[in-house]
């Protein structure tokens, strides 16, 4: 990545707090949910304690992915007012305490894991940080618009995880739930993208309203609605779960295409115009707590 | 160095040193209930 340095920071130690805002603790709420849904969801007899801890180390994994992402990203993050005030932008600690703190969290999550739930759970976990941090932050992100739409899968694995922790299997049920959030992931992010794109813009990151414009993200949030809604409503058309998730499933979804229609009918070009967008943004990350929160009760209560 | 970042340092450094203490206690504690975990799961 070319860019301008981050600013010299000072030689102090950094503070547990800045490294605690390292693994972005917002984006890891929804990752430790998804996590602890995929494993409630297998409804597989596991101690508390090794539930907990599998849950534990998604949330440390995730935080490591983070705090790796946020090293790499340094220069980027200056540049953008959303992210100027991140701990290394912001210059109160050094890069080196970031990749440092990153790898050995990442390490720590998945030995961490393996040994407290199954090998297959931590391998799943180090390919969902592997995913973030090389394929979707260190390529995709700064070379196509498309980042998006594969680095999905990157948020989409604790579900997958999670069951895999509870079961030491991934039949097709979590492949669903991690079918679900990856199709999620574009319209959520491009809902996003539409009134933050002056900020990509000004930092050169290529997402899809600074390359192709609004109307095709528009278009584009739309269009990838459908495929979400097929996803999210296949774990009861295929009878895998059962008629609660099937009727909060298409109620939320009901309500996520009307949301994504009115953004592609929307024709406000400023942020102050584009309050669709902002609903559907709003409404997204609701629609994905719920619809997990359904899936768990429908298979606890219905079994 | 001043005073003031002398101070800072040492504030950093204690509020750190109380953390990881409790980190590792933590993680002392959920080495042990693994393990108690694991054996009463596996009888």
């Amino acid at each position: 990545m070319t860019s301008l340095p981050v600013q010299e920071t000072q030689r102090l130690p950094a503070d547990w707090r800045d490294l605690f805002a390292l693994t972005k603790p917002r984006v890891m709420s929804l990752v430790v949910f998804t996590g602890l849904c995929g494993l409630l969801a297998a409804r597989a007899p596991i101690h508390p304690v090794i539930a907990f801890t599998a849950v534990l180390c998604i949330a440390l994994g995730a935080g490591a992915a983070g705090a790796l992402n946020q090293w790499y990203e340094a220069d980027l993050d200056a540049k953008m007012r959303r992210t100027a005030n991140r701990p290394l932008p912001g210059g109160r600690m050094d890069r080196q305490s970031a990749l440092h703190f990153g790898v050995g969290l990442s390490v720590f999550s998945v030995i961490l894991m393996g040994f407290a739930a199954n090998w297959l759970a931590a391998a799943w976990l180090a390919v969902s940080i592997l995913f973030y941090v090389l394929v979707y932050t260190v390529w995709l992100k700064p070379r196509t618009a498309q980042n998006i739409v594969i680095g999905g899968a990157a948020g989409a694995f604790p579900p997958l995880i999670g069951w895999a922790a509870a079961t030491g299997d991934t039949p097709l049920l979590p492949w669903l739930l991690f079918a679900i959030i990856f199709l999620w992931t574009p319209p959520h992010f491009w809902a996003l993208s539409l009134f933050v794109r002056t900020d990509y813009a000004n930092a050169g990151v290529p997402m899809l309203p600074v390359v192709s414009g609004i109307e095709v993200t528009r278009r584009h949030i739309l269009l990838y609605t459908l495929p979400m809604i097929a996803a999210a409503l296949a774990p009861w058309a295929l009878g895998l779960a059962g008629w609660i998730y099937g009727l909060v499933s298409i109620l939320l979804n009901v309500i996520f295409l009307g949301l994504a229609i009115a953004v592609a009918r929307n024709r406000a070009t400023e942020p102050a115009g584009m309050k669709p967008e902002k609903k559907l943004f709003g409404f997204s990350i609701l629609y994905l707590f719920a619809l997990f929160a359904a899936i768990v009760a429908d298979r606890l209560v219905l079994s | 160095m001043t005073p003031d970042d002398e101070d800072l340092i040492r504030r950093r450094q204690r509020d750190n040193a109380r953390v990881t203490a409790l980190i590792l206690g933590g993680f002392v504690i959920l080495v042990f209930a693994i393990t108690i975990a694991k054996m009463a799961f596996a009888q």
